[in-house]
C-alpha cells in the first residue's frame, strides 16, 4: 500500500541522511530506517525514507527460477 | 502499422498460457484471489491485468488502501484541527477529499500537501507560531517513517508538531475476512513494500486459515508471475506464504525499522471506515509520547459517523461485493463527488474500476 | 524612485502613456499598435474562413523552468489558431495589473512577450491596461485573443479524425506540469525538468504547406494527452487506440511520476501537438515535426457505436482510458 521506487544511493553527505538519484532526478532522503546502506547501493524509497536495500544474490535467485520456464518455453 | 514486440510482453504471454494450462489441468472451475494492497489495486488496474487471465481467476480487492479505510470520524477530527487558526495540517495528497461528516479537507486554506513526513518536521521548523498536526496514515511500511520523524521532533524539542495517528496494521483485517464464515478467498497477492518492512514471516499467520499467500513487488510480470504461483499452489492444495520478491523482502524485514516503530507506537483497537472497530488492527502513540499525540494535545473527541446510506464501501473493503453491486456506483457516487472512501481514494477499488474499467 | 505599479498607471493619465510608451509600446511597437487608435484596422486577408480563439492566463508561479506567463500567453493562443491550421495573423493583448507588481517582473514579462511573438512571427495589434487594488487580482492576469485566415483546402477539426488515421505527439509528454509542480515547490526533489512551452505555428505553416491531408491537430493542455484524445474520440465518434509502449515520457519524468503516482498521460503540455492524419502524411509530418512519434491509431467504433479510447498496456493488456473527474494528487499508495 506504498508507492516506492528503488534508486541509488550516489552520496552519504551527513548521518542519517542520503543522496539517491534515478533518471536525473535527484533527492535528499532520510536513512534513519537503514542505517548501513552505502554508497552505490540500489535501494528502496518511500516518502522520503529509505525502508530497504536491494539484495543483489536474491535478486538473481528470483529470475533464475523464473528463467529456466521462460527458456523452456522458447 | 507494425509496432515491435519487447521481451516482457513475450515473457507475460508465456505466464499467461501457464496459468491457463494449469486451470484446464486441473479442472479448477473457480479460484479466487484478494489483491489486499492499494497498490496492488492501482498496478492490476493500469496494466490491466484481469484483461489477461482467464474468466475463472477472479480478482478481488481488499482493505489495504490507507485512505479508503480512515474512518469518517478521524477525518473530522482533522477537520476540527484545520478549522483552527493556529494549526497547518500537513497531509499525504490523497486525503484531502476523503469526507468527514460533510466536508473535505480540500475546503481548508491552511492544509498542506506533503511527500514525506519530514516535510512536515520542516514545516514546523520554519513556522514556529503555528502547530503543525500531520496525518497519520499508512500500514507498516509508512509508519515507522512517522515513527523516526516523531523521534526526531523529540530530539529537535520541537513542541509545535504532532501528529493525528490514523495508522493501522494488516494481519488483523485479513484475519476478520478470512474467519468470515462466507469467505472464499483460495489466494493473497500480498503487499511487496510493507513485506520489505515486516519480512516474509509476518504473513505466516496465514497458515491457520486455508488461503496461500505469495508476496509480490508492482510490475506487470512479477504480478502475473505471483499468481501463477498462487495457482499452483491452489492446485496443490498447498498454504505457503512464498516471497516472490526477494530482492527487497527478507524473511525478517527491516527490524530497524520495525523496532522504531514499536518503540513510538503500540498496538491498539481501531476504527476501519465501512468495517468497524477490529481489534489489534492499529497503531497507538504510546504515552511516553504524548506531547506529540494530537488527540492527546488538543484533547479531541470522537463521535460516531454512521456510513451513508446504501454505500457498500465495507463490504467491497471486505471483498464480499464489487463496485458494480453498489446502488450509488458510477451514478451518486463517482469521483467528483465521492460518498464513499473507495472513491475517494485514486488507489481505491471503486475508483479504479471507474476509472479503468467502466 | 518609483519600482512598481500603482493605480495612477491604470488611470489614462500621463503616467499611464508613458508607461505603455516606454515599457510595452517600445517593445512590441509595429505599425499598427503604434497608431494606438481604439480599434486596429488589418488588410483584409481575402481567405473564406477566418478563425479565432481567445484565452487567459492566471498562472502561479509567475516565472518557471523554461517560461514564464507571457511566453504562455502568446504560445496557448498562437497554438489554439494553429489547430484550427488557421495562419496566425495578429493578436490582441489586455493585462490586469496589481497595485505592487514590481517593474522588473513586468519588465521580464513583456520581454518574453516581444521575443515569444516574434518566434511567432506574429504581431500584436491591440492592447489593454488596467490596474486594480491590492488583492483585487494576483499579481498579473493577461488575456490574448488570437485572429487567424484558413487557406483553402484545408479542413482540421476535432471532429474529423478517420479510422486508420495514425495518432501522433510531436514531443514527449508532461514536461510542463512537472516543471510547474517543482516551481510551486511541491516537491523537493532536484530536477532539471523544464516546461515544453513553445509556439507551434510556424510548424503547422510548414506542415500545411507541404500537404493539406490532416484531419485533426489538438493541443493536450490541461488534462494531458488522455482527455484530448477522449475529446476528440467524442467529437468525431471514433476509437482510439493507443500503446503505452510508444509514449514518449523523458526519463526524469517518468521518475517524478513513479515517486509521486502521476500518471504522465494527464499531465499538461504547452509545446505539443496531437496530430491525427492518414499514413501517406507521415513523412510531411515528420519533416515539419521531426521529434513526432506514432503512438495509437483511429479504428473502427466497435460496439454500439460507443467512442472509446483504448490503451495496449506495456504487459500487453488491453484498458479504457477516461476523462479526469479530478485533478491528480501526488499519492502514497
Amino acid at each position: 500500500m506504498c508507492l516506492a521506487i528503488p534508486l541509488k544511493v550516489i552520496d552519504i553527505p551527513s548521518e542519517g541522511m542520503a543522496q539517491v538519484e534515478t533518471d536525473g532526478v535527484t533527492i535528499e532522503v532520510s536513512s534513519i530506517l537503514t542505517p548501513d546502506i552505502k554508497k552505490g547501493e540500489y535501494v528502496l524509497v518511500h516518502a522520503g525514507f529509505i525502508i530497504e536495500k536491494l539484495a543483489t544474490k536474491e535478486a538473481n535467485s528470483r529470475l533464475e527460477l523464473f528463467k529456466e520456464i521462460y527458456e523452456r518455453k522458447n | 502499422m507494425n509496432f515491435s514486440k519487447k521481451s516482457m510482453k513475450e515473457k507475460i504471454k508465456v505466464i499467461k498460457n501457464l496459468i491457463s494450462t494449469e486451470i484446464q489441468k486441473q479442472n479448477i472451475s473457480n479460484i479466487n484471489l484478494m489483491e489486499v494492497c492499494g497498490t496492488h489495486t492501482m498496478a492490476i488496474a493500469k496494466y490491466a491485468i484481469k484483461s489477461m487471465l482467464p474468466t475463472n481467476i477472479n480478482i478481488i480487492s481488499g482493505p489495504g488502501c490507507p485512505v479508503c479505510v480512515t474512518a469518517a470520524t478521524d477525518i473530522e477530527m482533522g477537520i476540527e484541527l484545520a478549522s483552527r487558526s493556529e494549526t497547518i495540517i500537513a497531509t499525504f495528497g490523497d486525503m484531502i477529499k476523503v469526507p468527514g461528516r460533510k466536508k473535505t479537507l480540500s475546503e481548508f486554506g491552511n492544509v498542506k500537501i506533503i511527500y514525506s513526513p519530514l516535510d512536515a518536521l520542516a514545516l514546523a521548523q520554519n513556522t514556529p507560531n503555528k502547530e503543525i498536526v500531520l496525518l497519520g496514515i499508512g500500514f507498516e511500511t509508512t509508519t515507522p517513517l512517522i515513527a523516526a520523524t516523531m523521534l526526531q521532533a523529540q530530539k529537535s524539542a520541537l513542541n509545535n508538531f504532532s501528529v493525528l495517528s490514523m495508522n493501522k496494521t494488516v494481519p488483523a483485517a485479513l484475519e476478520v475476512i478470512l474467519s468470515s464464515s462466507d469467505c472464499k478467498i483460495n489466494g493473497l497477492l500480498l503487499p511487496g513494500h510493507v513485506s520489505a518492512v515486516t519480512g516474509r514471516n509476518y504473513f505466516d499467520f496465514l497458515s491457520k486459515f486455508n488461503a496461500a499467500g505469495v508476496i509480490s513487488g508492482f510490475g506487470p510480470l512479477e504480478i502475473m508471475e505471483s499468481i501463477y504461483l498462487l495457482v499452483k499452489m491452489f492446485s496443490e492444495r498447498k498454504k505457503e506464504v512464498i516471497n516472490n520478491h526477494p530482492q527487497f523482502v527478507t524473511e525478517e524485514g527491516n527490524q530497524t525499522a520495525m523496532k522504531i516503530l514499536f518503540s513510538v507506537f503500540e498496538d491498539a483497537d481501531v476504527d476501519w471506515r465501512g468495517i468497524g472497530i477490529i481489534p489489534h488492527s492499529g497503531l497507538a502513540i504510546r504515552k511516553e509520547f504524548a506531547q506529540y499525540d494530537a488527540k492527546k494535545k488538543f484533547k479531541l473527541h470522537t463521535t460516531r459517523i454512521e456510513n451513508p446510506p446504501h454505500c457498500l464501501c465495507g463490504n467491497i473493503l471486505m471483498g464480499k461485493a464489487r463496485p458494480n453491486d453498489c446502488k450509488l456506483f458510477g451514478k451518486a457516487c463517482t469521483p467528483a463527488n465521492p460518498i464513499g472512501p473507495c472513491m475517494v481514494s485514486s488507489e481505491g477499488t471503486c475508483a479504479a474500476y471507474y476509472k479503468y474499467y467502466l | 524612485m518609483n519600482n512598481s505599479i500603482n493605480l495612477t498607471h491604470g488611470s489614462g493619465g500621463t503616467q499611464m502613456h508613458q508607461f505603455i510608451k516606454e515599457r510595452i509600446m517600445a517593445k512590441l511597437g509595429n505599425n499598427i499598435l503604434e497608431k494606438m487608435d481604439d480599434a486596429a484596422v488589418m488588410e483584409n486577408q481575402k481567405s473564406s474562413q477566418i478563425a479565432m480563439t481567445t484565452d487567459s492566463f492566471v498562472v502561479n508561479p509567475l516565472f518557471f523552468p523554461g517560461g514564464d506567463i507571457g511566453r504562455l500567453a502568446i504560445c496557448g493562443t498562437v497554438n489554439d489558431l494553429a489547430t484550427s491550421g488557421a495562419v496566425a495573423h495578429a493578436l490582441s493583448l489586455a493585462f490586469i495589473l496589481e497595485d505592487g507588481i514590481l517593474f522588473s517582473d513586468l519588465d521580464k514579462i513583456i520581454d518574453s512577450i516581444a521575443t515569444t511573438a516574434k518566434e511567432a512571427r506574429i504581431k500584436i495589434v491591440t492592447g489593454d491596461t488596467k490596474v486594480v487594488e491590492r488583492g483585487k487580482c494576483d499579481k498579473i492576469f493577461i488575456n490574448t485573443t488570437g485572429l487567424g485566415f484558413i487557406n483553402e483546402g484545408i479542413s482540421i477539426s476535432s471532429h474529423k479524425a478517420q479510422p486508420q488515421d495514425c495518432v501522433y505527439i510531436t514531443g514527449t509528454m508532461g514536461n510542463h506540469e512537472v516543471a510547474l509542480m517543482k516551481a510551486r515547490e511541491l516537491f523537493d526533489f532536484s530536477i532539471t525538468t523544464q516546461s515544453d512551452v513553445a509556439p507551434l505555428n510556424v510548424a503547422v505553416n510548414k506542415l500545411l504547406s507541404l500537404t493539406k491531408n490532416i484531419h485533426t491537430i489538438k493541443d493536450p493542455t490541461r488534462g494531458g494527452v488522455a482527455s484530448a484524445l477522449r475529446e476528440i474520440c467524442e467529437h468525431s465518434q471514433c476509437t482510439i487506440k493507443i500503446f503505452e509502449e510508444h509514449l514518449p515520457v523523458d526519463k526524469d519524468v517518468h521518475a517524478v511520476c513513479d515517486l509521486l503516482g502521476l500518471d504522465p498521460l494527464y499531465l499538461a503540455n504547452e509545446g505539443k501537438f496531437i496530430i491525427i492524419a492518414p499514413e501517406s502524411s507521415h513523412s510531411q509530418i515528420m519533416q515539419a515535426f521531426p521529434q513526432s512519434s506514432i503512438i495509437g491509431e483511429v479504428i473502427k467504433t466497435l460496439t454500439n457505436n460507443k467512442d472509446e479510447l483504448l490503451l495496449e498496456t506495456i504487459s500487453g493488456g488491453m484498458r479504457k482510458i477516461r476523462m479526469l473527474d479530478t485533478m491528480q494528487l501526488p499519492r502514497i499508495c
